[in-house]
């Protein structure tokens, strides 16, 4: 492996003493900033424009802000109030959820958090440790929420809220749409007719609305479809109509990975006699989900922040339990840190979960296998 | 459950495999008499193996499919059974016949005259409008933002680049319902319109809204509209005629310069032609509120910021990745052959970025078109949230949903069906 | 290999019972002929190379015998069972032949045992244990044991196909069928191929090779079958079909092949 040595130090007569720091910065400089005159006019621009604006926002947002103490302190400060986080922290992160019982909360997002970390460590990727790792993560996450047993206080799901909610409602979304988002595109690939066609519509129609018509049907109309007596939970509803609507764009994203799969991969799992389900459970689909893992996982990001959706009709998530506490008139005019708050921790999340898939991509693409 | 083999029959073409269904049936039976006589090896062995026709692939795809249509149809039916039951003793009615009912509820804007003794059935059109309006802008809007943006991500220039960068990964990995929320928030908290922020003079910005001047009507704008018009027709023909022109003469014409000179100077000259009218309608302070000029509403401006500034983002990732897609090699062989930078960009770069572009807009397109539906959170007078007033004034559920998502539909269909054909003009045909 | 085999060991072990049965087999893609009354018998035990040049429909006529593809005119019966579309008879004639491929066609997301011991596992219901000593014999058996715990994108092209041979062997095939298998090696890594193969059927292994390496056909083949424009031209003992054919097509395709 020696193709990673520099041409030049192969050859040591032509190696010149490397640049000073100073002149490597120039160089640097001329090469990034300066190469054209448009680009060196733009560069000025946007220069002058930091300028005047970044100190200006750093002070707003650091050194005249208000960290802690109540709202007359943030009235009479010129800078940001992050003291509104420090005083609405608890309803914006768990919503209506009783306060004496918060430590429950606090508990079941580490657990899900941890396994969230580990399901991102390559040294678990084995079925034999996730899958009891994950049934036994929702088991006792659900456990400490909804309560009813081992002594603890029984919570009913339409006074869960914030962040352990947009939590719950994320899980269930992935965790029920991704064997139906399998389902629809195999269907879809069917070559017969009825299946497939049945497919298409029901994927093409549900990627053609909006989700939040999804969640109408989910609150207004699915209660009408049961018989008289019989009811689901709001929340279970919801997830229902979120899933299904995930699903349908994740088999697109899997119908493309799909595709791709070379078709001598199935010959040769044919001729050796696997049947229909064994073929595309052990060849086709390790491979189809490999392809299209960049898909997948925008998806999922994206199933993350549309639940934010929920807010239209009234369930309390991260973002339903910010609006709502921003009602509070004493507090109101600090919105903007408030809803900066909630927005950075959508944004860790979503952006941590593009950069770990860019990773993976690079790892799969190195060859390592796992 | 799809039978093990059935991949396996779409294996050489793939469009013949419903009729070699059938095909292989009948052939079963007629190719024994025949096959007999011709036979050159005598040997001929009668074939044991399973017959039962459960095993038939052909059987079992006709029988998964009756059972899946049989599933759906069955369960459409119970549905229906079940919702017309509930709705019978709820007594709500079904039907459209509330369409022409009076509606009764005032609507805060609309493109077109509108009041609350208007029928159901016509508040939902004014939604309809309200929401093509959010989505065209909208569409406009953030391709130029984004199309900016994409291209400042692939700048050498490193400060232009890592600033559209960090636009990028913020909006795109905030949810777009806080992007509206905070939008609407923003505009909420913007001051009264007696002490309204002044950008620009006679343009305020309020938490009424945003006023800008426009210029007053006059006959002459007409004949500017057409010119532009013709211009564009114009600079089509002309950019078809200097092609035909290049390819027999070989003198290039440079067709983007001249297009611009004539979408641009047409009207123009109509407008200096007819005298240059120009006369401003300035918004002016009158009591509480502005009269003149252009109004938006505060609800609007969040909307199409928010939903802008969300696929915006998007939208720049595409480009880059488009711009990104085009193997350097390519340059360097339009290069190598002595191609002019502008020649490069036109023919080399340019078809073959916007045959990766162009799929994934329109999909970002249409899901601007569904997230404007957020107009229902903010107070914005959408189809959702018109929908959703009929529906808790009615209670006719199954009824005002069913619209809702029979106009997104269409709008959704609309789109994609434009994009195809814009798709089927820029993609290349490598054979 | 030894000259002298053929022509003493093909007269000899065959037996009487005819495993594979062509009758008029005709097939098309959309209006395209792809096969046009295709008359073949093969007995067990019998090594046949099918050759002729490309488009000739050769590899579809293999294709059909386990039915990768599916005839739609006349009769194919593999060791007794006729393919149709039942499902079952399929299944069980897929598990009696083997078949190799020109792109190898291995998993690549499974290491080299896996790919071997899949099959066995899943179709034959074998336990783990069993599979994976049946999958180090042949393993061993192509003389690549040592390379069981690696994937398959880390083996060299002939490395990779002697892979291919030894998972279908793993099913214990009764019936082996290669479709090009050397097309797609570098020249170097195609004898390491065809030393297996020969090898193969000097166990006596039924055998139906499509392929262009004719010096392997005069080595191993009991009968050749010249095929051209969707049909079989002729079907000849080695010696004669090489020294003396009877169809001018057939002494053309020679001609072209062989005068390199």
């Amino acid at each position: 492996m020696n193709d990673t040595t520099p041409s030049a130090a192969a050859n040591p007569r032509h190696t010149a003493p490397p640049p000073t720091e100073r002149v490597a910065m120039l160089r640097w400089m001329r090469e990034n900033l300066f190469n054209s005159p448009i680009n060196s006019m733009i560069t000025v621009i946007i220069a002058l424009f930091l300028v005047f604006a970044l100190p200006d926002f750093i002070q707003w947002a650091l050194f005249q802000s208000v960290w802690s103490g109540d709202h007359e302190a943030c009235r009479a400060a010129t800078g940001a109030c992050w003291a509104v986080v420090g005083e609405k922290h608890r309803p914006m992160l768990f919503g209506v959820y009783p306060y004496d019982q918060h430590w429950r909360l606090i508990l079941a997002l580490v657990i899900y958090l941890s396994v969230i970390a580990a399901t991102m460590t390559p040294a678990f990727w084995k079925v034999k440790i996730l899958m009891p790792l994950w049934i036994f993560n929702l088991i006792v996450t659900l456990i400490l929420m909804w309560g009813g047993v081992l002594g603890l206080q029984p919570i009913e799901t339409s006074q869960w809220g914030g962040l352990p909610l947009t939590m719950v409602l994320f899980t269930g979304t992935v965790v029920f749409g991704s064997p139906l988002a399998v389902l629809l595109a195999l269907g879809r690939r069917s070559h017969l007719p009825g299946i497939k066609s049945i497919c298409v519509v029901f994927i093409e129609s549900l990627r053609g609305v909006p989700l939040i018509t999804i969640l109408f049907v989910a609150v207004n109309v699915f209660p009408l479809f049961l018989p008289e007596g019989l009811e689901f939970d709001k929340l279970l509803r919801v997830m229902a109509g979120m899933a299904i609507f995930f699903a349908c764009y994740q088999a697109e994203v899997i119908r493309g990975g799909l595709q791709a799969v070379p078709r001598g991969q199935i010959e040769a799992a044919e001729a050796l006699g696997l049947s229909y389900w064994q073929l595309m459970r052990r060849i086709v689909l390790p491979q189809a989900l490999r392809i299209c893992l960049p898909g997948l996982v925008n998806h999922i990001i994206a199933a993350f922040k549309n639940t934010s959706f929920v807010l239209i009709i009234g369930l309390f998530d991260i973002l339903t339990a910010t609006t709502a506490v921003m009602e509070d008139p004493v507090w109101r005019i600090f919105f903007v840190e408030a809803y900066l708050f909630v927005a950075l921790i959508y944004f860790v999340f979503c952006f941590a979960l593009s950069k770990y898939s860019q990773l993976v991509e690079r790892w799969l693409g190195e060859g390592r296998r796992f | 459950m799809i039978s093990a083999a059935v991949p396996l029959s779409c294996a050489g073409g793939g469009d013949f495999s419903l009729i070699h269904f059938f095909l292989l049936s009948d052939n079963m039976a007629s190719s024994e008499d025949s096959a007999t006589e011709k036979l050159t090896a005598p040997d001929r062995v009668t074939p044991k193996g399973d017959t039962s026709i459960f095993n038939s692939m052909a059987f079992r795809g006709i029988a998964y499919q009756v059972l899946l249509a049989a599933f759906v149809i069955l369960g459409g039916l119970y549905l229906y059974i079940n919702v017309n039951a509930n709705l019978e003793r709820q007594g709500i009615a079904t039907g459209w016949s509330f369409f022409n009912e009076n509606a009764g509820f005032d609507i805060g804007e609309s493109p077109i005259e509108y009041d609350s003794e208007d029928s159901y059935g016509f508040a939902l059109w004014v939604g309809v409008l309200n929401t093509l309006r959010v989505a065209f802008v909208g569409i406009i809007l953030a391709t130029i933002l984004g199309v900016f943006m994409g291209i400042a991500r692939t700048s050498r220039n490193w400060l232009l680049s890592k600033v559209a960068n960090v636009y990028v990964e913020i909006c795109r990995n905030v949810p777009v319902v806080l992007h509206v929320l905070f939008w609407a928030t923003v505009v909420r908290f913007l001051p009264h319109p007696k002490q309204a922020i002044t950008p620009f003079d006679g343009a305020f910005l309020m938490n009424r809204g945003i006023v800008f001047p426009i210029p007053n009507e006059h006959p002459a704008y007409i004949w500017v509209g057409v010119a532009f018009v013709l211009g564009v027709i114009g600079a089509i023909f002309l950019g078809r005629w200097a092609q035909r022109w290049r390819e027999m003469t070989g003198q290039y014409i440079p067709t983007f310069l001249w297009g611009c000179v004539i979408v641009i100077g047409l009207p123009l000259a109509a407008w200096l032609v007819q005298g240059a009218p120009l006369t401003w309608n300035v918004p002016a302070l009158r009591g509480f509120n502005f009269q003149g000029g252009m109004a938006l509403s505060p609800e609007y401006a969040a909307l199409v910021v928010g939903v802008t500034v969300y696929t915006a983002a998007f939208i720049a990732e595409i480009v880059r990745a488009g711009i990104q897609s085009v193997p350097h090699g390519q340059i360097e062989a339009a290069r190598a052959l002595g191609l002019r930078p502008r020649f490069i960009m036109h023919y080399v770069t340019m078809p073959q970025a916007l045959r990766v572009i162009v799929p994934p807009t329109a999909s970002q397109y249409l899901s601007l078109t569904k997230n404007s539906s957020l107009g229902v959170l903010i107070g914005y007078p959408d189809l959702v949230n018109i929908g959703n007033t009929t529906l808790n004034q009615t209670g006719q559920a199954v009824e005002a949903i069913a619209i809702m998502m029979i106009v997104y539909l269409s709008i959704s269909l609309a789109i994609s069906t434009f994009m195809n054909l814009y798709n089927r003009l820029v993609a290349i045909k490598e054979r | 290999m030894n000259e002298q085999q053929p022509a003493d060991a093909a007269a000899d072990p065959l037996g009487d019972e005819t495993v594979i049965q062509l009758i008029d087999v005709n097939k098309w893609y959309g209006n395209f002929q792809a096969l046009r009354d295709v008359n073949v018998s093969v007995k067990r035990g019998e090594r046949v190379v099918v050759c002729g040049p490309s488009g000739s429909g050769k590899s579809t006529m293999i294709r059909c015998i386990n039915r990768l593809e599916a005839h739609q005119k006349g009769q194919i019966i593999v060791d007794g069972i006729e393919l149709t579309d039942n499902l079952k008879n399929i299944e069980a004639i897929r598990s009696e032949v083997g078949m190799v491929f020109q792109s190898f066609n291995l998993f690549p997301h499974m290491q080299v045992i896996d790919n071997l011991t899949l099959a066995p596992m899943l179709v034959r219901k074998m336990p783990k244990a069993d599979a994976e000593a049946i999958a180090m014999k042949y393993l061993e058996r192509v003389q690549i044991p040592e390379q069981a715990y690696k994937y398959p994108g880390q083996l060299s092209g002939g490395q990779q196909q002697r892979v291919a041979i030894a998972r279908s062997l793993c099913m214990q095939p009764r019936i082996m069928l290669f479709d090009e298998p050397t097309s797609a090696l570098d020249p170097e890594m195609i004898k390491e191929v065809l030393d297996v193969m020969v090898e193969l059927a000097d166990e006596g292994m039924t055998m139906m090779v499509v392929t262009h390496e004719m010096g392997f056909a005069k080595t191993v083949a009991d009968t050749m079958i010249f095929m051209d424009d969707a049909e079989i031209v002729e079907i000849a003992k080695p010696d004669v079909f090489f020294t003396n054919p009877e169809s001018e097509r057939t002494q053309l395709f020679l001609n072209q092949i062989l005068t390199h």
